[in-house]
């Protein structure tokens, strides 16, 4: 009798987490194998809003497939409208002018910098802290008035069209990005003193979750979980698109691997992205905020892939194109898909707490996921 | 290595490659039974160094199916996509996830929408649909009149 | 619904004046149906990018504690509206009847954004989204947007409290139909 107990108290326990879990972000099923408060093995289960977009976009035209990106990974909905609207211009061989290419830089730097703060929130109410939600979403608004008035939404913008923009910049808009872009500087350090001081916050933190470079590349990681190990990898630098090329930017590297490697590489990018924004607003050149195209777009025969780098890390855009009025296939490479495959190896032979950190830092949108 | 190196590296690996015209980068068209080998190269050898796998996926044409890679070196930056003609009725290729660990959720996937079946897979399964699905619905003769709505 | 502005907040029922202070007279209903109406715990449900708007909706700008709605609930148990902040698809819907199933009576539904209320973006050509949430479960009201403004989110939740102190419960209007038609 107390054999059995014994033996039972040392097997192996298996939990669910979500499908409707408050830590993993959305929809995400993780099937945990523990042993007493370790993780043997974490096994992710996917699909719970796989909404199957790659299929729907084989049945919409060039002008059209690009709203249902913003609807993947939604806290960089502009940098996937771009992603789609680059593959179409590679195709279509369009020049894009210089100002569309400027409001172009300047909305993803935006978008990143908003991505961040609701990460950094997000993160630090995962690990326990519930102020920084509050302080996070309070800048965040900021940004999405900027938005709303230039693009009409505040979430999903579908603003990046094939040849440029869709409208042009909202009269406003430079004023209010640089009163952003002063408030944001002084709430920076804000955040430091809040939560990257903090002693048991980085107590969560670091010797958490644990990705070697070599493991990194291999599992596909990109964005600052990569970035974290020690990789560069920034698509911007790597295969520079628009203007990255000529702009002034670090890439943030840190060695770490664990958990505050990324959290640090993430907080060092909202200061890059506020850097690029600086560089770009007061040098907005004028002319036309788009090129002409031709109404109806038609992809010549061929295959196109464009990359861009998201606030998560590279997206790709692969589209297969028979010359026709919409795409033969088309395939989305999330960032966020290699990135949770990686999971189970930094997860591996941590405590359960210590699961909600990494998941936190590693930034996973559900819907970019499961598309 | 640029364009034209790469693709006479290739070429030596295997005689059988044919190589695609245009393209933003070099396409090479590989048998499926060579695949695992060529791959392996690719992978191992110090002149091409292909450690990142940033592309996996698969095309149905109808007659036949299409894999997808695209891979890419860090440290020499270079890229390459490689093909591979799969039969449709019986689609059946090597896996490469013991290569490129990122490959074992992605050939998940393929499997799941496209129905390639991927030899030595530790855990083949379906990963975005539920396990009872019937039909692989990326492929183009797929009809599912309940759930579809065909505008 | 009419239900004017003034009379929201108000406690239900009539006061009579008397010489030492006066006595409320209210029907137990109504008193119940005001108190529920003012504590609706949601349950922290969100699939996709419509969840955003709702941290939005529950952050300092809009701030939903202004009318009731601050104690997000992780688990069902404890929690009395349900806000369907997404995409349901045919995985995910079983899962959305169990979590339905395991809220405690009385329990509404709000369906946000088009997704929830009808598919929306993903209501052609799609093999895998639930067209609209109310084929899952019952929905008490439906907020339209792509995703909703944070506004339109507590407009949702306002209506939802008016059509609760009205007392119009799913139950009663689903028997009196039912006897209707019988």
């Amino acid at each position: 009798m107390l054999q059995e107990v014994a033996q039972k108290e040392t097997g192996d326990l298996v939990i669910n987490v979500g499908p409707q879990h408050p830590s993993t972000h959305g929809v995400l099923h993780l099937v945990i194998t523990l042993n007493g408060e370790t993780i043997k093995k974490v096994e992710p289960h996917l699909g719970y809003i796989h909404r199957s977009i790659e299929k729907m976009c084989e049945s919409l035209s060039y002008r059209q497939f690009i709203y249902s990106t913003s609807r993947m990974d939604y806290l960089s909905a502009h940098i996937n409208n771009h992603a789609c609207a680059l593959a179409v211009e590679k195709g279509l061989q369009i020049e894009i002018p210089e100002r569309a290419q400027v409001i172009r830089v300047l909305m993803d730097e935006l978008t990143r910098l908003a991505s961040h703060q609701l990460w950094w929130g997000a993160l630090a109410m995962d690990v326990g802290a519930i102020t920084p939600f509050f302080h996070a979403f309070r800048e965040r608004e900021v940004l999405n008035d900027i938005m709303e008035e230039t693009c009409g939404a505040r979430l999903t913008m579908n603003y990046m069209v094939p040849g440029g923009v869709m409208f042009d910049l909202h009269p406003n808009f430079q004023s209010r990005v640089k009163d952003f872009i002063t408030l944001f500087k002084s709430k920076l350090p804000e955040y430091d003193e809040l939560v990257t001081g903090n002693v048991i916050f980085q107590n969560r933190m670091k010797q958490v979750g644990f990705i070697s470079a070599e493991d990194a590349v291999s599992y596909g990681c990109t964005g600052p979980t990569l970035r974290g190990s020690g990789v560069s990898c920034d698509i911007r630098k790597h295969h520079p698109y628009e203007l990255y090329d000529k702009l002034q930017f670090t890439e943030p590297l840190e060695t770490g691997g664990d958990c505050w490697a990324r959290y640090l590489v993430r907080m060092e990018e909202m200061r890059q992205s506020l850097h690029i924004v600086e560089q770009l607003i007061d040098n907005i050149p004028e002319g036309e905020f788009q090129a002409k195209t031709k109404a109806v777009l038609k992809l010549p025969k061929g295959e196109f892939y464009s990359r861009v780098e998201t606030a998560r890390g590279e997206l790709g855009v692969y589209i297969v194109s028979e010359g026709g009025l919409t795409p033969y296939r088309i395939k989305f490479r999330s960032p966020g898909f290699s990135n949770l495959s990686a999971l189970d190896h930094m997860a591996r032979g941590q405590k359960i707490g210590d699961l909600v950190a990494i998941m936190g830092t590693l930034d996973l949108v559900i819907p970019d996921i499961d598309r | 290595m640029n364009r034209e190196e790469l693709q006479s590296a290739i070429t030596a690996l295997n005689a059988d490659i044919t190589f695609e015209e245009g393209g933003e980068y070099l396409t090479a068209n590989i048998p499926a039974d060579a695949c695992r080998d060529i791959m392996q190269a690719l992978h191992n050898l110090p002149a091409f160094e292909m450690d990142y796998m940033f592309c996996l996926t698969c095309v149905d044409w109808k007659t036949h199916l299409t894999m997808v890679y695209h891979l890419e070196s860090r440290k020499h930056a270079h890229a390459v996509v490689i093909k591979s003609k799969l039969d449709r009725e019986n689609p059946e290729i090597e896996t490469l996830s013991d290569i490129w660990r990122t490959a074992e959720f992605l050939e998940r996937e393929v499997y799941d929408l496209f129905g390639v079946r991927f030899i030595h897979h530790s855990d083949l399964r379906r990963l975005l649909l539920t396990d009872d699905w019937e039909g692989y619905p990326l492929r183009k003769d797929y009809e599912d009149p309940i759930n579809m709505i065909k505008l | 619904m009419d239900v004017k502005d003034n009379q929201q907040h108000a406690f239900p029922g009539d006061v009579h004046p008397t010489a030492s202070g006066g006595i409320l007279v209210s029907k137990l209903d109504d008193v119940i149906n005001w108190a529920r109406s003012n504590s609706l715990w949601p349950l922290v449900f969100g699939t996709s990018c419509c969840a955003i708007e709702m941290m939005s909706t529950a952050s300092a700008k809009y701030d939903w504690s202004r009318f009731g709605f601050e104690v997000a609930r992780a688990t069902p148990r404890q929690a009395d509206v349900i806000i369907i902040a997404g995409t349901i698809v045919n995985k995910m819907a079983p899962v959305l009847k169990r979590l339905y199933d395991q809220m405690a009576d009385p329990k509404y539904v709000i369906a946000m954004g088009a997704c929830a209320t009808s598919g929306g973006p993903f209501f052609y050509n799609t093999y895998s989204v639930v067209k609209g949430a109310d084929h899952v479960i019952p929905v008490d009201v439906y907020v339209a947007g792509c995703p909703p403004r944070p506004e339109a989110l507590l407009h949702a939740l306002i209506t939802l409290q008016a059509k609760i102190k009205a007392g119009d419960k799913r139950e009663k209007i689903v028997i009196e139909k039912f006897v209707d038609s019988n």
